[in-house]
């Protein structure tokens, strides 16, 4: 299978032993084999001795864990006794993008965010879409994450996806070139950007002389962005919005990203405890009364929102929300029924959105997928099971799904009674090679594939910091990023020129 | 502020005071422990230890026999008493997680890394090898945390409430330690009433104000020999003393008068005429009516307090 290395261009050993060696590893450090972009970093990393990186790996490990960035995992209790919470593993190496790479991407993440956010205002009220025949109706209509509530519902600016998280992965084509592809769209509560803030801050830390001699794109005005784009989507109803983050708790395991959002913010990190409906306006007990909200940043699903419309057991949400949100009272970011766009089975027909909405051709592309609900595709998967990935439509975080190369027979004899027994809620790709970037493990410096989730902020106008959050696969040949499967992550430049 | 917030807040501090004045009481005692004392005596001031937090029958139950060992096991690192150091650090810290975007990144990485290591220290074994060291440390992270507090945080609502936790917390401490201790002391004065050893006598008392760092206090205010009715009243009534109850009233009182609106009146009243009673009372007049009687009563309505508290500001009925 072909191989493409973000640092090195001859794959096949690419990264092996940069540091194992000291002698080799400064040849290598020049050599041509290290991609342009890569070079001055490679220099300096050839020039770094071991116990250096891992001590420094070491008080990256400890600042984490003393500043409680950590994620929940539940039913487990580390050595520590810190009960249920885990450090992300954070690679010391630096995933290196080009300007102009970048550039390019970004446009394309503008012209992707912007269709989708037509899309779903189009799906919940003319439904233009439908009728020019581009997508059937069954695959709206019929889909768990199409919210009738939301049917002529109109939100500020027609945006719904204030936040999007689009996980973009690179693979080699034939003749070996890199090729980005958005593997998917997520437009409910992405999170992980609180790593990519944190990631930054640590590289900083650890290793100020980087960045006096490299020229790299900050991002650490992220959260002025995000509350930009907040105030943008409050409701007419008030010119001076209170703004609010909605948690589902500490229990949760991404409550460290929802604290350390709403204190960079500066507002106030909320529990569906703490909010009231009154007259279809939200209101927050406070310690002198109840205080209006007029925007809630929910990093809570849409089933727990309101138990008076969905989950009835739910008790981390806010009982009469909907109804405040309708009267169009309160702004709920993103808003109620972004899944319809993110889901797995709507995904092949995000390159025809943007050509419908926007008359433009995609400048992103999608990777190929088989629509298991047509005979067609579904023959075809079947019969190439093993060099497939297949995944439930509606799945995410790396559950549910089948990565037919590192699978067992019996593991793919499994898949494919599931999938006759109901095709439609599965899609196939081919397994893509995901590129690699030389990562700290073990046994030294080895390649490990990486993705890259950055984050799209819609609000007057669609805008993002240079960068995202890379995630990386520590397990050998493991394609698997997500850090609830043993992922972790690096910090991402984007380089000036 | 979010009603919920104040709550962690407040709770976070009760926590954190909690643990440091039980990690006093208990290196004090355990000093004293290494004088040569009747065995008897030495068993009583163990049992004593654990009167103070009302803890003598949940130790029973899960011990048995009162032993030094036992007694030390229980009251720092049982995580089935509600009042171990361990379960009070692991509350304060629970507490910060659930607020810590309403804390200062250096006061919660403060109660975080208290947390973290106080498992290493307990985990290697510092209890049995070294307890005065692990008393020390456990004193010495709440020195720092309220060093961090005053250093870094605003100066608004939030650290209102922190510190009427504080100082509630100390108030209902300060009072509980002294009814044990003087009513051990009396106990074991009618016990030794004909030969009355003035030595023990020293240790007994000094070892309470030891255990408020108020040994030397003590001596450059009075400028005396330890005497109990003086140590009743540097503990009970000087304003100028920090870890008095006058001194932990006023810091209520002057708290609360920063919070309350025209809805809680009535908390701010009760809280007031307490503090006017030991602003303007004698110590005379309270031996007179009796420590116990007084310190019953003061305990009481330090709770009473704290309960108004709650329902003004921390867990409100909907409005």
């Amino acid at each position: 299978m072909l191989k493409y290395d973000e640092m090195y261009c001859a794959s096949d050993a690419a990264g092996q032993g940069a540091l194992s060696s000291r002698s080799r590893s400064s040849e290598r450090g020049a050599a041509s084999d290290v991609r342009e972009h890569y070079r001055p970093y490679a220099k300096w990393l050839s020039r770094q001795n071991a116990e250096v990186m891992t001590a420094r790996r070491e008080e990256a490990e400890m600042i984490f864990r003393r500043v409680g960035i950590t994620f929940a995992v539940y039913g487990d209790k580390d050595e520590d006794g810190a009960g249920t919470e885990r450090l992300i593993p954070f690679d010391l190496i630096p995933r290196i993008i080009p300007a102009q790479e970048w550039a390019s991407m970004e446009k394309g993440l503008v012209q992707r965010v912007t269709a989708l956010n037509r899309f779903i205002h189009d799906i919940y009220h003319d439904q233009e879409i439908i009728k020019a025949g581009v997508l059937p109706s069954d695959q709206i209509l019929k889909n768990i994450q199409f919210r009738p509530e939301m049917i002529g519902v109109n939100v500020p600016n027609q945006i719904y996806s204030h936040i999007s998280g689009i996980d973009i992965v690179r693979a080699p084509d034939a003749n070996g070139n890199g090729r980005y592809f958005v593997l998917e769209d997520n437009l409910r509560v992405p999170s992980g950007v609180s790593y990519m803030l944190e990631n930054r801050k640590m590289m900083m830390r650890l290793f100020p002389e980087l960045f006096s001699s490299h020229r790299i794109s900050p991002v650490a005005h992220y959260p002025d962005l995000l509350l930009d784009t907040l105030r943008a989507s409050c409701p007419e109803t008030t010119a001076e919005p209170t703004v609010v983050v909605l948690t589902p708790g500490m229990y949760n395991s991404a409550y460290f990203e929802h604290a350390f959002l709403a204190q960079q913010m500066g507002i106030e990190l909320v529990e569906g405890q703490d909010l009231f409906v009154k007259d279809n306006f939200v209101y927050m007990r406070t310690t002198r009364g109840p205080k209006r909200v007029d925007v809630i940043y929910r990093r809570v699903d849409d089933d727990f929102l309101d138990p008076q419309v969905f989950r009835t057991d739910s008790s981390l949400g806010c009982p009469g929300l909907m109804q405040a949100y309708r009267a169009g009272h309160v702004a709920i970011c993103n808003a109620v029924g972004t899944g319809i766009a993110d889901d797995k089975s709507i995904y092949p027909y995000v390159p025809k959105m943007i050509e419908f909405y926007l008359g433009e051709s995609p400048i992103l592309s999608n990777v190929p997928t088989y629509m298991c609900r047509l005979a067609e595709d579904l023959k075809y998967v079947l019969a190439n099971l093993k060099d497939l990935v297949v995944k439930e439509v509606h799945g995410a975080g790396g559950y549910g799904m089948l990565v037919g190369p590192a699978a067992s027979s019996l593991e793919i004899e499994h898949f494919r009674k599931l999938l006759l027994a109901n095709p439609d809620n599965y899609i196939a790709q081919p397994t893509l090679s995901l590129s690699t970037c030389p990562t700290m493990v073990d046994s030294g410096i080895a390649p490990r594939h990486i993705d890259l989730r950055p984050f799209v902020l819609s609000g007057k106008k669609v805008q993002m910091v240079p960068g995202g959050l890379t995630r990386v696969a520590l397990k050998e040949g493991s394609l698997v990023v997500n850090s609830s499967q043993g992922g972790g992550t690096k910090d991402t430049w984007i380089e000036e020129v | 502020m979010l009603s919920r917030t104040a709550d962690h807040l407040y709770w976070m501090n009760r926590y954190t005071e909690r643990a440091e004045n039980t990690v006093r009481m208990l290196n004090v005692h355990y000093e004293t422990s290494l004088f040569p004392l009747p065995e008897n005596v030495a068993k009583l001031g163990w049992q004593g230890l654990l009167s103070i937090n009302e803890l003598l029958p949940a130790y029973t139950r899960l011990y048995g026999e009162v032993t030094p060992q036992g007694v030390m096991d229980f009251i720092v690192k049982n995580e089935a008493n509600p009042s171990s150091i361990l379960s009070c650090l692991r509350a304060a810290r629970e507490n910060a997680r659930a607020v810590r975007g309403a804390l200062t990144t250096e006061v919660w990485e403060t109660q975080n890394q208290t947390w973290l290591e106080v498992n290493r220290r307990l985990g290697d074994g510092e209890l049995e090898h070294d307890p005065g060291q692990f008393f020390e440390w456990v004193k010495f992270r709440s020195h720092h945390s309220r060093g961090v507090t005053f250093g870094t945080m605003l100066v608004d609502e939030a650290l209102y409430f922190m510190r009427l936790g504080t100082f509630l917390e100390r108030a209902d401490n300060t009072a509980r330690l002294m009814d044990v201790k003087f009513q051990a002391g009396q106990r074991d004065f009618m016990k030794s009433a004909k030969n009355k050893d003035q030595a023990y006598d020293f240790y007994h008392w000094s070892s309470i104000l030891r255990s408020v760092s108020g040994l030397e206090i003590y001596r450059k205010v009075y400028r005396d020999v330890i005497k109990p009715e003086r140590v009743a009243e540097l503990l009970i009534l000087r304003p100028d003393m920090p870890r008095s109850l006058h001194f932990s009233m006023n810091e209520v009182v002057d708290n609360l008068g920063r919070l309350v609106g025209d809805d809680n009146q009535d908390t701010l009243r009760l809280a007031g005429k307490l503090r006017a009673e030991l602003q303007y009372g004698r110590i005379d007049e309270l031996l007179a009516t009796g420590l116990h009687v007084f310190l019953t009563q003061f305990l009481n309505r330090v709770n009473d307090i704290g309960s108004c508290i709650s329902r003004d500001f921390l867990l409100p009925e909907t409005a």
